[in-house]
């Protein structure tokens, strides 16, 4: 049996392969077992360490040691000197580009701390499902604290110290918002919790109470505790049955540890929490609609004000914040609202966590520290853009969110910033698009996605985003016309500046953005009838190549609609006229003859 | 299990749970418990996570391995599911992705029994609340 | 107090007062399209959904919309900035793009509210053309569901439900796709629609109209075998005038019965007159109960509730059927009116009752529905065969190119003609009570009644309650309009609370007044109160002021019927409630 010693961990993510870190580990392997080292030494490939600009990476275990920009040529050295004369390689070790020293481990390195969890910090560190594991984690000790060591109005000040915005998209400042819930008169008020996630490819609140139910009751119990509120409602889709059963689990053990219920731990403050079930609908985010549908009505949007702090849940006040939200406050108590408010820029403090998707390498949940650019996201936590394609779009915010291009990239994220940019923060969805992504594809794509998703009260988002999306199919078919691009945008101006909810009002934003940053994609579709990206299917022309075809007679017999025409073993020809485009031809040529036009 | 009815018992309680823990850990043997968090969220069930998880404790029971395999939340790796956490008794805790029953099984013939890593760790680059 | 400018000009108004009062209060007119409000009704529709009255509000990010935000100390409004123009004639354009532009023959032609707010904004285009939503039509025995011209203003949502309580009428589906509809996008007739109207009433467009039977009210009067006969309810004559651009609140009975009798009708009758006999029998019946009761009966019904109104009726079967037996068993003055036309009259014109044509004139659309029920027909052939509303008696009017202005006043025909001013009163909140009061004092007490104006009876409020003095009796009365209104009193009742002998009940606010089937009043709540004042007017100018004291009521017991509650009575004047629920 083999015994290893040492381990060398070489990078196998899609960025480090592209630059020969299998050559690396060949080259490691075949030089071990020269030495004889085979049985002493193994070598494994890892995933992607997502620092792949300085790839490819080499780690060596157990000491940790942290090689960059290794080359196949450099393996040699590393065993000699590293694994036999137990030297390490200065000249491939990371240089601290702020010291200029050299660093060993990638514990100390910055980029390795660009990631810090708060809002997850349990998350896929604790038992959901075992309350003890959160109390041995410093779960309930900020209700506690707050019971016990201070009055409301102290602890509403901590969390408005702290800086801490609402993270459901709005980013108003949640301890003003308690604030203001708190100081109206009422001896009836409610605490909700809105875990109605809509945004698609965002489920970083199915997350948390999935992997951390309790520290939303204790944020809740908290809130209710500082508004003077008795009771809670979590507002959450019904197609998140994984998160209802852990938090069912959750709340049973909470009131029989008698962290909820009455008289908790043993204060005068009694409270207790509710599950109400959405039907998912992406409106019911919306905190009025949210509210309607939890009364049973249905679930659309009302004029604010009043605001649910002053009016809300059965005309109480009513204070809504959502997962994320939540999840952020035990620490803040805990910590003190010096340590978050240390975290991230001047308006936005602490983290943010983001569901990383589209075409980015290593797509998944992260959470940052405000401030962190859309560069770092991407690139170092992203891993990069799949398949070594060309960055060409993010998309943050959700449906209604805007699409930046690569001169944002270095754009610190933050709510003000993004806003700025002509996006904004969201509830955290972040999609990355590259080359061979369409802007006017995917602006109609989002515009589908909220046309499904308006409730249909107010004229704008009903009528206007259909009319959008109208005009965006127009062009994608390459019948579009220059009128239609200053229609797109005088009428997206309008929907903005006259819908009722934030829904319509920023429903117009991938259209607008696109407008803005890819201008150039809307031309070719409407002056030269061409997709640059070749998404739009009805701009494609499938043409034969006369110099490759050879008359193999395969794509004739496959075309579906008979569009194909010519003698054997002679050029092909395609009647324009008749082609459906299904790209069959296209894909079944084995000479390569068929291309894209 | 008795209300808790004060922060001062809440606080002992923490220190009961958290010495359970380490006991659980460090334990009679401490040389030989195997810690083994599958990450057990929707993305990670939808992936094969419980299969994963089952295989784990089904293997090691036959091979009479002494492990603690529990449930947790999602690790945020979600490219790469199902995910697990592996920590050997003294070690560095050890992230693998793409855990199916196969790997699993490669993970516990070589990573648990012979000690030798195995493909697919996933570099964890992230700070704790409490760094 | 709230300083703020709207276009420019200085003003100060009350904190809560919104952008629109405010504006309205100072001359400036900012258009609007789904808001409605009723002033001192409590009726209320703001949902702040068209976006037609958005107004730019100086340093707020989007424009503002002027129905539903509030003003704020130092706002710098502006009602006609580009923007806000801009915007608006978009948003209009936006929901003409979705609406069958079928203006010309739209039975709301010429009294649709978009139709005006396009001609207000000088629409010449619309730029952004597309699909249009569609949906089925609905057609019930009164209502119309024309879907296609909803812009879902939700006016007849908020008369469904918040002030009707009838709950059949609300928003489904997302987006494009929304449509209001009854539960499980069911037909209106398969509901619990009570078929009150109101949702007509307040429909700014063509989406809800009444069943329209104008075509067979011709086939009929251009029929040489059929005799046709017209009776007009109450509250038509302080209505019609308003169709040939009259001030609201101008009685036109005259010209009415001339108009009637222009149009062919062989006898122009009046609801009225069945009105004084729905008094002499609910009336009797009333006070039958009451002197049972007072007796020590402990079985005996109180309090009795009137049966006047069809959708009340409707509204008690589907919703409170185990009440069914509580309120009284008189017909309505229209059914009544029919059960003894065609009969009595029939029999005295020597008419077959199948050649006899009963058209009714009335404010109502739930008529239209009461008349078509089977236990108001004899034989297959109803007692009432048309009911018309105002608007479309209007609409014959105008066919037979009638100056309906320059008529002179002509009298109702005898003896079906005739009436008093406690009938005239039937046509708003509180008369149906009153005429019973001033008929039941003097039955139960032998004395004449001196005093004959109730003010305590009268008014806009939607619960009202008054104790009247029947020499040293005193009676509690209770009066509702508004089938919300109602509901609270028949909880009452269904709790044992109840402290009244007697309850009027109409369905609609203010009465028949405001009936559905009454020209629309496009939001003006004064527009009723001039109705009420008019038919109080009415009933102060006659000379006989009391039912029983009608001489042809009393020619038709004598004749025919015998006297109040007696078998024929029962058989021709009474009916029974079923369980709809």
């Amino acid at each position: 049996m083999a015994n290893y010693k040492m381990h060398l961990l070489v990078c196998g993510g899609t960025g480090c392969k592209a630059s020969q870190s299998g050559p690396i580990r060949r080259n490691f392997q075949t030089q071990l077992e020269e030495m004889g080292l085979e049985q002493d030494v193994q070598v494994i490939h890892t995933g992607c360490f997502g620092f792949c600009e300085q790839g490819p990476i080499v780690k060596i275990q157990p000491d940790n040691t942290f090689y960059v920009s290794v080359s196949p040529g450099d393996t040699k050295e590393i065993i000699e000197e590293h694994l036999i004369k137990g030297r390490k390689v200065e000249r491939l070790l990371y240089t601290d580009p702020n010291t200029q020293m050299p660093i060993t481990e990638s514990k100390n390195m910055d980029f390795y701390k660009k990631q810090v969890r708060i809002a997850l910090r349990n998350c896929g560190f604790i038992n959901p499902e075992n309350v003890e594991e959160y109390i041995a984690n410093e779960g309930y000790a900020a209700l506690g604290k707050c019971l016990e060591e201070l009055t409301p109005e102290q602890a509403i000040q901590t969390i408005m110290d702290s800086g801490l915005r609402g993270r459901g998209g709005g980013g108003f400042p949640t301890g003003l918002k308690w604030d203001i819930t708190r100081k109206v008169e009422n001896n009836q008020k409610y605490v909700v919790c809105n875990a109605d996630e809509g945004d698609p490819g965002a489920f970083m609140d199915r997350s948390i109470l999935e992997g951390d139910p309790h520290t939303v009751i204790e944020a809740m119990a908290i809130c209710g505790y500082c508004i003077g509120a008795d009771k809670g409602l979590v507002y959450i889709r019904a197609e998140y049955p994984l998160a209802i059963e852990r938090l069912k689990t959750a709340l049973k053990q909470a009131r029989e540890y008698g962290l909820l219920g009455k008289n908790i731990l043993g204060s005068e403050f009694s409270f207790d929490i509710e599950i109400r079930y959405g039907a998912g609908a992406f409106v019911c985010g919306e905190e009025t609609a949210l509210i309607h549908s939890m009364e049973g009505k249905r679930g659309e949007p009302t004029f604010k004000p009043p605001f649910p702090s002053q009016e809300g849940y059965l005309g109480k006040p009513t204070n809504v914040n959502n997962v994320e939200t939540f999840a952020n406050i035990p620490p803040i108590i805990n910590k003190g609202a010096a340590w978050f408010s240390s975290i991230g820029t001047e308006k936005s403090k602490g983290t943010k966590v983001f569901a990383l998707a589209g075409k980015i390498n290593n797509v998944g949940l992260i959470e940052v520290p405000m401030g962190t650019t859309l560069r770092e996201v991407i690139y170092d936590i992203g891993g990069g853009i799949k398949n070594g394609k060309e960055f060409k779009s993010v998309q943050t915010g959700g449906p209604s969110g805007g699409c930046l291009t690569k001169d944002f990239l270095d754009t610190p994220i933050d709510y003000d910033n993004l806003l700025a940019a002509g996006s904004m923060m969201g509830s955290g969805g972040m999609i990355v698009m590259d080359e061979d992504d369409c802007m006017v594809s995917i602006a109609k794509f989002y515009l589908e996605f909220t046309l499904d998703e308006s409730c249909g009260k107010c004229t704008p988002c009903r009528i206007g985003n259909k009319r959008l999306h109208e005009i965006l199919d127009k062009i994608t078919e390459g019948k579009g016309t220059a009128e239609d691009l200053t229609k797109l945008r005088m009428l997206s101006h309008v929907i903005k500046d006259t819908s009722l909810c934030g829904l319509g009002q920023t429903s117009p934003n991938p259209v607008l953005s696109t407008l803005d940053n890819f201008m150039n994609e809307y031309e070719a579709h409407v002056n030269d009838s061409h997709c640059p990206a070749g998404q739009c299917k009805a701009l494609l022309q499938y043409q034969i190549d006369d110099e490759k075809c050879t008359g193999c007679t395969l794509c004739f017999r496959i075309c579906p609609v008979g569009a194909i025409s010519g003698e054997k073993r002679s050029p092909h020809y395609i009647d324009q006229s008749l082609c459906i485009k299904c790209g069959a031809c296209f894909e079944k040529c084995k000479f390569n003859a068929i291309k894209i036009a | 299990m008795s209300k808790v009815k004060s922060l001062a018992d809440l606080k002992k309680l923490k220190e009961e749970v958290q010495s359970k823990i380490k006991l659980r850990e460090k334990g009679d043997h401490p040389e030989n418990l195997i810690q083994i968090k599958v990450s057990m969220a929707t993305c990670g069930i939808a992936s094969g996570a419980k299969d994963t998880m089952n295989h784990f404790i089904e293997e090691l029971d036959h091979q009479g391995i002494d492990a603690l395999v529990t449930q947790t939340g999602c690790m945020g790796f979600c490219y790469a599911e199902p995910t697990i956490e592996l920590t050997m008794p003294g070690r560095e805790p050890v992230i693998y992705g793409y855990v199916d029953k196969e790997k699993a099984q490669e993970i516990i013939d070589k990573h648990i029994k012979r000690n030798e890593l195995v493909d697919g760790i996933i570099p964890v680059s992230y700070k704790t609340i409490d760094e | 107090m709230i300083n703020l400018t709207i276009d420019k000009k200085p003003l100060v108004v009350k904190k809560g007062t919104t952008i629109l009062e405010a504006a309205s209060s100072i001359g400036i007119d900012i258009p609007t399209l789904c808001h409605m409000n009723l002033h001192d009704m409590n009726i209320e529709n703001n949902p702040g959904g068209c976006r037609v009255c958005v107004v730019e509000v100086k340093g707020r990010r989007n424009l503002a919309p002027a129905c539903c935000t509030e003003v704020a100390e130092g706002m710098e409004i502006s009602s006609h900035s580009i923007r806000a123009i801009n915007a608006r004639r978009t948003v209009v354009e936006l929901i003409l793009s979705d609406h069958p532009a079928d203006c010309l023959v739209c039975a709301k032609s010429g009294n649709c509210d978009l139709q005006d707010l396009a001609h207000h904004l000088g629409i010449r285009e619309i730029h952004y053309q597309g699909e249009q939503s569609h949906y089925r039509e609905d057609t019930s025995p009164a209502i119309i569901r024309e879907m296609d011209k909803c812009i879902l203003c939700r006016r007849c949502e908020t008369m469904c439900n918040q002030v009707q309580t009838v709950g059949v009428l609300s928003t489904i589906n997302r987006g494009f796709h929304c449509v209001v509809s009854p539960a499980f996008e069911m037909n209106l007739d398969h509901s619990s629609c009570t078929y009150c109207g109101q949702c007509v009433a307040v429909c700014p467009t063509g989406a809800l109209t009444e069943v329209d039977e104008t075509g067979a009210v011709i086939r009929a009067l251009s029929d040489p075998t059929k005799t046709v006969i017209v009776q007009t309810a109450p509250a038509v004559r302080a209505a019609l005038g308003e169709e040939f651009g009259m001030e609201a609140g101008t009685l036109v009975t005259g010209k009415m019965a001339a108009a009637l009798r222009r149009l062919g009708f062989d006898y122009v009758f009046d609801t009225d007159f069945a009105a004084d006999l729905t008094i002499m029998e609910e009336g009797t019946e009333l006070l039958g109960r009451l002197n049972k009761y007072l007796a020590g009966d402990q079985e005996v019904k109180l309090p009795i509730l009137t049966s006047c109104c069809p959708a009340w009726v409707k509204f008690f079967e589907h919703q409170f059927p185990d009440l069914k037996d509580i309120p009284s068993t008189a017909r309505s003055p229209q059914q009544m009116f029919g059960a003894i036309a065609k009969t009595y009259f029939a029999d005295k014109m020597k008419v077959k009752r199948e050649d006899l044509v009963v058209v009714s004139i009335m404010p109502c659309v739930a008529k239209k529905y009461e008349s078509s029920r089977d236990e108001f027909a004899v034989n297959g052939n109803p007692d009432v065969d048309h009911a018309l509303t105002t608007r479309e008696l209007a609409q014959l009017i105008n066919l037979a190119n009638i100056d309906f202005k320059a008529l002179p006043n002509e009298e109702f025909d005898q003896p079906m003609g005739e009436s008093t001013g406690a009938s005239v009163i039937f046509g708003t909140t509180g008369g149906v009570i009153e005429a019973a009061v001033r008929t039941a004092y003097e039955v139960q007490t032998g004395k004449t009644l001196e005093r004959l104006d109730f003010e305590e009876l009268r008014g806009m409020e939607g619960l009202r309650k008054a104790t009247i003095d029947f020499d040293g009796l005193p009676i509690n009365i209770g009066i509702a309009h508004g089938l919300g209104n109602a509901r609270k009193l028949l909880e009452e009742i269904k709790a044992g609370k109840s402290e009244f002998h007697a309850i009027e009940i109409m369905s609609c606010p203010g009465g028949c007044i405001g009936g559905g089937g009454q020209p629309y009043h496009h939001g003006d709540v004064e527009v009723l109160k001039k109705r009420q004042k008019a038919i109080y007017a009415e009933d102060k100018s006659k000379t006989i002021r009391k039912s029983h004291e009608n001489p042809y009521i009393k020619k038709l017991y004598d004749e025919f019927l015998g006297e109040p509650l007696s078998e024929k009575a029962h058989h021709l004047l009474h009916t029974e409630y079923f369980d709809r629920s």
